[in-house]
């Protein structure tokens, strides 16, 4: 909307929102070119925290890598040790005892608990609630990092499921309190849509803004609550089932928009329907080993192999290629937080500045993935 | 009607208010901490460690330095035995790799230090540590304890185990 | 001079009578103005410190942690050290900025906010000037704020600084019109614009809040627009335009900012209770308190109520807050300025007034939002239908 007969001149401005900037989650970098209020272009530049991630993991053994992928997407560090083992256990043939499939089911859906609470309240912190909804999220994201603390030892970068299992049973309290936790959890979500879901500010800040038209969402390779928030049934949990996915009773929220109110309530709900997928877990979790006794050094046959899990994300995906040595010959992520990036021009131009930073945020990127 | 979801919002801070805060005061009051915590405080046993060098091995970014000197007979002193705590990622890999239980993390993290080269622990800082209240091994060997049962955490800044409150 | 705690205020008019027989007239009135502005500075000062800690605690317990507890007990030595901290800071001027404009800014900034409390009336005759346009001259100094504002914006050569500032020209020149028309019809009502009469007309009657609801709702959402504080804090939205107009300041004059800020919320509280809570006039029981101290009181309950609201809410978009004062509260300001024009022409007791106001605000604010809202905001119920897919 540049004023063309009018007297007076006007012309656009450039700003460069980050790489230090407080709502671009990290070191990312948006050109954003501004008529008045209002985005005209923006150009996403990233790479700022590039740490060759990939190509320090085929310089190492296939155990060694696990560690290092802990540090990709560092919110949700359980999900991204799961796709690594299930690319190597696919590459290798590694069975998994029964027990474990059903600990990593636990694990990542309540890594994707908890990454969703960070999201939720960061979503929030970008609109300006000052830290509040914030730090409700964080209450119950702690919880959960205590849980994962008890069975693995770590608060941030777990390093707990493994290449044929997990690393180590889980303690006997864990049980006790992830129950109690999973009993307390519905009641906090409930707390949180009383504080947000009908605020009125919140609703006029996300509907309508941001839209990611269905057929866009689909070129674009948008992935996870992104994706299904414009209304694409989506799921691997549902569409290519891993692990035990299939003896659980669980819904995929699925929006109409497209737009940021919906991805939000789509994570709102996906937290409601991970709460119910760890309680039918911990009730059916069987006895039994928890790891395919490996050695230390697993030698997989020359090949390749693709693993794919749904990470709080999106699609997360591992490709690895063996020349049958102790080091992957070829190392690749497919990083949802990268791919969801794509139609982020298209969903920012038109918007004003206000609103590019809730666009972003709804995304819900994580560097760390981002870059490598 | 406009204003009802802002008053819903306002109604939820303002039960919050009388809520006990859910932070804790760090300093004072002591974190719970796992059993399995690992922690920068590395624990090894002397007489349990051949030398074999399996954790340096096993460490993703190769922070253990060992040096072993042959004694004959198929056995190994260790000379040196230097863990980099500036470079270490506490994945525990060196621990879990560890075939004779030799080498432990215990629950410090509390190692900041004003220099560099005071992040790098030399065996005799680690040797024989004592009894940790909890530590990192796998397989684990003995039954958990349960978090009550903690009498005592281990305080990594004085080096002593002190009362669990 | 009786000693009586509720008429402490005639110290001044002792020391003025005192002095009457030495000093020509002229000096016994800078004296008296003397007298004044040091007795609101000593309010001013330690309530500067005061609402720092209130805001820090209480925002603090909203968010269920402690907030600052470590210097001093309960952490009450906070903003000293938050001062200390701050005036310690390195003072910089960036290349390139309007150094005359960029060094003026906070101390401009600071003056409307003081000259305010000029007319507040902390009790009955404690009042530094009771001006005959009392309530005028506080909306005309009050409106000065956006000067400097702009001039910080503007000299600072940064175009975060800059989008502060124009947001900040555009928000608070839209909320002055309803902010003056909500007064508008308090005057009406009183008859008077001095604030004392305001005052007194509502020992007579009922409370300001009770015949003016509509008033004060208005006045309410447009004094916090006023002052930029968290739902309609998109002048210095931190997650957007990193502090907008005081971006490239620091240190000492930052501060001047921070602390103009703090001191117009007081000034706006103590508005709000002058004009619609009554004043210094105690609740109906408990007047045993002296009539300073139920202001302060009603002052310091105010500036909770700000934080309060500071804590739960999102802030509003710029579009949308332009929205809310011209859409919105500006055809509800003249509707209620049209009741009430009829109220005081029939000359109705103040209890009809009271009960057809309530009602006329409850009908109107739902009324006109359901007229004018966005449809999707008010009352979408959306489906997030729950598909369970054919498992390949």
């Amino acid at each position: 909307m540049v004023a063309q007969d009018s007297a007076i001149k006007t012309q656009p401005i450039v700003i460069n929102m980050g790489p230090q900037h407080p709502s671009t989650h990290g070191v990312f970098r948006l050109r954003l070119v501004l008529d008045g209020e209002t985005v005209i272009d923006v150009e996403p530049v990233f790479g700022y925290l590039h740490r060759s991630k990939e190509k320090l993991e085929e310089e190492r053994t296939y155990l060694q890598t696990l560690p290092i992928t802990d540090r990709m997407d560092y919110l949700s560090s359980m999900t991204n040790n799961l796709g690594c083992s299930m690319a190597i256990e696919k590459l290798a043939n590694i069975p998994v005892p029964e027990r474990a499939q059903y600990l990593r089911v636990i694990m990542a859906e309540l890594t994707r608990i908890s990454s969703h609470c960070f999201a939720q309240g960061m979503q929030l912190q970008e609109m300006g609630a000052w830290a509040t909804p914030l730090m409700y999220f964080i209450r119950e994201r702690e919880k959960i990092i205590d849980l994962f603390e008890m069975v693995s030892g770590a608060r941030l970068t777990f390093n707990y499921i493994r290449p044929g299992g997990v690393s180590q049973d889980i303690p006997p309290e864990f049980i006790p309190a992830c129950y109690k936790f999973i009993d307390e959890m519905p009641g906090y979500i409930d707390e949180y849509e009383q504080l947000l879901v009908q605020n009125e500010i919140l609703r006029s800040r996300t509907m309508g803004v941001g839209v990611l038209p269905r057929d866009l969402a689909i070129n674009s390779g948008a992935s996870g609550p992104v994706l299904r928030a414009s209304g694409i049934n989506w799921d691997l949990r549902k569409q290519d089932p891993y692990l035990v996915y299939d003896r659980f009773d669980f819904d995929v929220p699925v929006g109409q928009h497209g737009d940021t109110y919906d991805r939000f309530m789509v994570r709102m709900y996906e937290m409601r329907e991970s709460v119910k997928i760890v309680r039918q877990a911990l009730d059916q979790l069987p006895p039994g080993p928890v790891t395919a006794n490996l050695p230390i050094v697993i030698i997989p046959p020359p090949g390749d192999a693709y693993a794919h899990i749904e990470t709080a994300r999106g699609t997360l995906g591992f490709y690895m290629v063996s020349d049958g040595g102790a080091n992957p010959w070829r190392f690749h992520v497919r990083a949802p937080s990268l791919i969801n990036l794509t139609a982020l021009r298209e969903m920012i131009i038109g918007h004003k500045v206000a609103d590019t930073v809730v666009i972003f945020g709804s995304i819900d990127i994580v560097l760390g993935e981002v870059d490598r | 009607m406009y204003g009802l979801g802002i008053v819903k919002g306002m109604y939820t801070t303002l039960m919050h208010l009388v809520r006990p805060p859910f932070t804790r005061q760090y300093p004072e009051e002591p974190v719970p901490i796992s059993q399995r915590f690992r922690g920068y405080d590395f624990a090894w046993v002397e007489e349990r460690c051949t030398g074999c060098a399996t954790c340096a091995k096993a460490c993703p970014h190769g922070v253990i330095d060992i040096i072993t000197e042959s004694l004959g007979d198929n056995r190994y002193a260790v000379e040196r035995f230097d863990i980099d705590i500036g470079l270490c990622m506490v994945c525990g890999l060196c621990v879990e790799a560890c075939p004779y239980d030799a080498l432990f993390m215990g629950i410090g993290f509390e190692l900041s230090s004003d220099r560099r080269w005071d992040l790098v622990v030399h065996k005799e800082d680690i040797a024989n540590r004592g009894k940790f209240s909890a530590y990192y091994r796998t397989p684990l060997k003995e039954k958990i304890a349960d978090r009550e049962e903690i009498t005592e955490i281990y305080n990594p800044s004085t080096g002593q185990n002190t009362p669990h409150a | 001079m009786n000693g009586d705690i509720h008429n402490f205020f005639n110290i001044d008019g002792a020391i003025v009578s005192a002095l009457s027989g030495i000093l020509p007239a002229w000096a016994l009135v800078i004296v008296a103005g003397l007298i004044g502005i040091i007795a609101l500075l000593v309010f001013l000062v330690p309530s500067q410190l005061a609402t720092i800690w209130i805001e820090r605690k209480l925002i603090g317990r909203f968010q269920i942690r402690y907030g600052p507890n470590r210097v001093g007990l309960f952490g009450l030595l906070q903003p000293l050290a938050d001062a200390v901290k701050i005036v310690g800071k390195e003072s910089i001027t960036p290349a390139g900025v309007d150094k005359w404009v960029f060094w003026l800014a906070p101390i401009v900034t600071f003056i409307p906010a003081l000259l305010v409390y000029a007319v507040i009336p902390f009790g009955p005759n404690l009042i530094l000037a009771d001006l005959d346009i009392g309530i005028l001259y506080l909306i005309s100094i009050s409106s000065l704020g956006v000067i400097p504002v702009f001039m910080a914006g503007w000299s600072s050569n940064n175009k975060y600084a800059l989008l502060g500032a124009m947001r900040s020209v555009a928000q608070m020149v839209s909320y002055e019109i309803p902010l003056v028309l909500s007064i508008i019809s308090v005057v009406m009502m009183t008859g008077s614009l001095k604030i004392g009469e305001m005052v007194s007309f509502q020992a007579d009657n009922l409370w300001m809040f009770l015949l003016q609801p509509l008033a004060l709702l208005i006045f309410f959402i447009s004094a916090s627009a006023e002052l930029n504080r968290t739902p309609m804090d998109i002048v210095e939205g931190e997650s957007e335009i990193i502090a907008g107009y005081h971006t490239e300041y620091s240190g000492f004059k930052f501060s001047m900012f921070y602390v103009a800020e703090y001191t117009n919320v007081l000034a706006v509280s103590a508005i709000l209770s002058a004009v619609f809570f009554g004043g210094w006039l105690s609740a109906p029981i408990l007047d045993l308190l002296p009539a300073w101290l139920w202001f302060i009181a009603k002052i310091y309950f105010f500036f909770c109520v700000f934080v309060w609201i500071r804590a739960t809410l999102p802030r509003m978009r710029a579009d949308q807050l332009m929205g809310l004062a011209w859409k919105f509260l500006l055809p509800l300001a003249l509707v209620n300025i049209l009741v009430t024009g009829i109220e005081v022409y029939m000359n109705l007791h103040p209890l009809l007034i009271s009960f057809i106001n309530i009602a006329l605000a409850i009908g109107l604010v739902a009324g006109w939002s359901e007229l004018i809202g966005n449809r999707a905001v008010r009352n979408e119920r959306r489906q997030y239908i729950p598909v369970v897919p054919v498992v390949r």
